[in-house]
């Protein structure tokens, strides 16, 4: 439509096409430029095909369907060399996540102790954070994984000379062997607890907001979250008949069999990644806390608040708007950083499609599915960090 | 950096001109002016640097071959070390014209991936290596062992194979570069190595810091013939190729070595005439010098004095020479005749 100023709000003359027109201009460009990628999007598309039917390289997801045939190391879900193309690739996907989401957890814990740690006022504390970053920061993560990877296998000792740091906790270069407890569905209900803690512990805290607001007596809410977070695995487990076996690992032939692994491939993946990207969260944590004006520090002194108080009342919430976002594209990073498991060895989605696509000689398909499979994480990375970061946004009254 | 290299090579696939066709490479070889060779470049014995950091081999004395046959040089020839899992998209791709690169002959190679097969240059078999005090004596006692092999090989899936069929399990860990997978075995990450029987014995005498305390064991649980590949759609490449190797193999038949191959061209023996190229027409039927043969053996030697040298009794890897002997000496290497 014209701009209704134009004619004083009268309703539009009938119109000519003109190329003066900035209506006609802008859909006439738009149609363009549509049309281009199209055109452009088309030839890569037909030329790769054609190029590949003449050099007789089959193409198409149909492997997809066929058997792998080859095993793959640690799977959170069951699987075997018999086992389809495509569910080996759902391994990868998984094991990607996995390491995605326990490191961006660990590196954001530890990360922000290191980010407040460098403001100390206590001077060894402040310098060896300081270093601890400089340093994390300067070496590249390959050199860092395949570090820690070494210390791993080579610092421990063969399974059967395994460090027994604990009754049934067992420590050698095939990672850590911890008991774990056998199938029980008692086991199932402790976690359903554990789930239930925090619904619960997300409306004990609203109620104690409300509770605040209208009588100002606060409500112990850190020790009845711990309460809860104990307490509700520990009623499901009672529930279901408090079963005590657990499956304890054992020497048998080459290795430990049974319980739970820490394997040292994850274990290198998840220290390098883990150690690397808190350097960068540090740094966030830190520039964050000093955008906050100094005057709030001084002001929460003035009504008597602690220093822990008002970090962690007032100039923490306000730092998290500078925060938010550095922290999506470390998280982002973290999670692309990963792709580096190829070279110790940790089953990861680029690994598996990499062996994929070798053995069945679908490059193109195979280079795609771990495009997507990483596109996918990066966007719903970023779409849950852009609604927090809308959430935690300065409302103007 | 892995990820890096296969997704420019899927790219440069993406985007290849679309004349590139029957006779390109031969041509395009013979412009540039070398031969771009992809090999292992960690192997010692089939394609690895020396102290002085030249690659040497049987892989690399094939493509030296070629160079050999191509411009009567073979020095003409740039290496391009690739992993296992490159080795295939780079040669796709066009950016090696052959890979010489201990790979197996397999259908699924020549019937999918666009590649061809161009003899084989090493007639090899999948086994296992272990540590002597684990006092394992077979394959068959490997049940829960922890395996370390490199990921996109056809030992790969051998590996799932066997222990399947002889109802065995294992762990696997599969990491791509054979110095870190080695290294991973050497450090006891793993109970047991696995590759081709030619590998293993390379990485014993020469990745492993003491070798006696290794043991290959007796089984062998595949087939893996060992040889070139070329691009499909260019057959007087894949001659080239192919004839190279039959020059090497049919020269040891006839006794013809770098020594005495001048001597050689005296020679009564017409089969010999042939080879040397002094009885003209066999070089100009693959477009090549009459001297192609001549300069191959000159230069590289016959395929015995390249087994000894490289993986021989002349070398560190003192491999047999088994099923790689010459058919009239019980073995497989038969090489088609030149005439």
């Amino acid at each position: 439509m014209a701009d209704p100023r134009v004619n004083g709000g009268q309703s539009a003359p009938p119109r000519r096409l003109s190329w003066n027109d900035p209506d006609v201009r802008s859909v006439v460009y738009q149609v363009v430029a549509v049309a281009l990628v199209g055109i452009i999007g088309w030839f890569l598309v037909s030329n790769t095909l054609h190029n590949l039917s003449i050099r007789n390289i089959s193409t198409g997801f149909h492997f997809l369907g066929r058997e792998a045939g080859f095993a793959i190391g640690e799977s959170p879900i069951a699987y075997g060399p018999e086992n389809t193309y495509s569910r080996a690739i759902l391994v990868g996907i998984l094991n990607t996540i996995r390491i995605a989401v326990i490191g961006v957890i660990l590196a954001t814990i530890i990360g922000t102790v290191i980010g407040i740690a460098r403001l100390s006022k206590n001077w060894l504390v402040a310098k060896l954070s300081m270093i601890y970053v400089e340093v994390i920061r300067n070496v590249p993560l390959l050199l860092q994984l395949f570090f820690w990877y070494a210390i791993i296998t080579e610092m421990l000792p063969g399974p059967r000379q395994a460090l027994n740091v604990m009754p049934g906790v067992f420590m050698s270069n095939r990672g850590i062997k911890v008991p774990a407890p056998t199938e029980h569905f008692a086991f199932d209900l402790a976690a359903i607890g554990f789930l239930l803690a925090f619904v619960l512990i997300f409306i004990m805290v609203n109620l104690a907001k409300k509770r605040q607001d209208a009588t100002g007596k606060a409500f112990p809410v850190y020790r009845g979250g711990i309460l809860l977070l104990v307490g509700m695995p520990l009623l499901g487990w009672l529930i279901g008949g408090a079963p005590w076996e657990l499956d304890v690992p054992k020497l048998q032939g080459f290795n430990f069999v049974g319980g739970a692994t820490l394997t040292p491939e994850f274990a290198a993946l998840l220290f390098g990644l883990v150690l690397y990207t808190a350097g960068f969260i540090a740094e966030v944590v830190r520039s964050g806390i000093q955008a906050v004006n100094y005057g709030q520090w001084e002001a929460a002194s003035a009504i008597g608040l602690s220093r822990s108080q008002t970090l962690r009342l007032i100039v923490l919430p306000q730092s998290l708007r500078v925060i938010i976002p550095p922290m999506t594209s470390q998280y982002l990073n973290l999670t692309k950083n990963s792709s580096l498991a190829v070279a110790i060895g940790y089953p990861d989605i680029v690994s598996i499609a990499n062996t994929t696509l070798n053995q069945t000689g679908q490059a193109i398909e195979g280079i795609m599915i771990i495009m997507a499979v990483y596109l996918s994480i990066s966007l719903s990375i970023s779409v849950f960090m852009n609604w927090y970061n809308k959430h935690i946004a300065l409302v103007e009254r | 950096m892995k990820l890096l290299a296969t997704a420019a090579a899927a790219a440069a696939l993406v985007f290849v001109a679309q004349g590139a066709q029957a006779g390109a490479t031969f041509d395009a070889v013979k412009s540039k002016g070398f031969v771009q060779c992809g090999m292992n470049g960690s192997v010692g014995g089939f394609g690895a640097p020396d102290a002085k950091g030249e690659m040497k081999g049987l892989d690399v004395d094939l493509c030296r071959a070629v160079a050999a046959a191509m411009f009567g040089d073979a020095n003409k020839v740039k290496h391009t070390p690739l992993t296992a899992q490159q080795r295939f998209t780079a040669l796709q791709s066009g950016e090696v014209d052959m890979l010489a690169r201990n790979t197996t002959q397999t259908l699924t190679r020549d019937a999918s991936l666009g590649l061809i097969g161009a003899g084989v240059n090493y007639y090899d078999g999948q086994g296992f290596i272990v540590t002597k005090k684990l006092g394992v004596k077979s394959a068959k006692e490997l049940n829960g062992a922890t395996v370390c092999v490199q990921p996109g090989t056809t030992t790969e899936l051998n590996l799932a194979d066997y222990f399947r069929a002889n109802k065995l399990t294992f762990k696997p860990v599969v990491i791509e570069k054979l110095d870190e997978v080695v290294g991973a075995y050497a450090s006891g990450r793993c109970d047991v190595y696995t590759t081709d029987v030619s590998g293993l014995a390379s990485t014993r005498a020469t990745q492993l810091p003491n070798p006696d305390d290794h043991v290959i064991l007796p089984e062998v649980i595949s087939k893996e013939p060992l040889g070139p590949l070329v691009r499909q759609g260019d057959d007087t490449w894949l001659v080239v190729v192919r004839w190279a190797l039959n020059a090497m193999v049919e020269a040891e038949e006839y006794g013809i070595t770098s020594a005495n191959v001048d001597e050689m061209l005296k020679s009564d023996n017409p089969n010999v005439k042939r080879i040397l190229g002094v009885t003209p027409g066999g070089g100009k039927a693959l477009g090549l010098d009459e001297k192609w043969a001549y300069n191959i053996i000159k230069q590289v030697g016959n395929y015995g004095e390249s087994f000894d040298r490289n993986v021989g009794k002349g070398s560190p890897l003192k491999l047999d020479r088994g099923v790689n002997a010459l058919w009239n000496a019980g073995g497989l290497m038969y090489a088609w005749p030149i005439r």
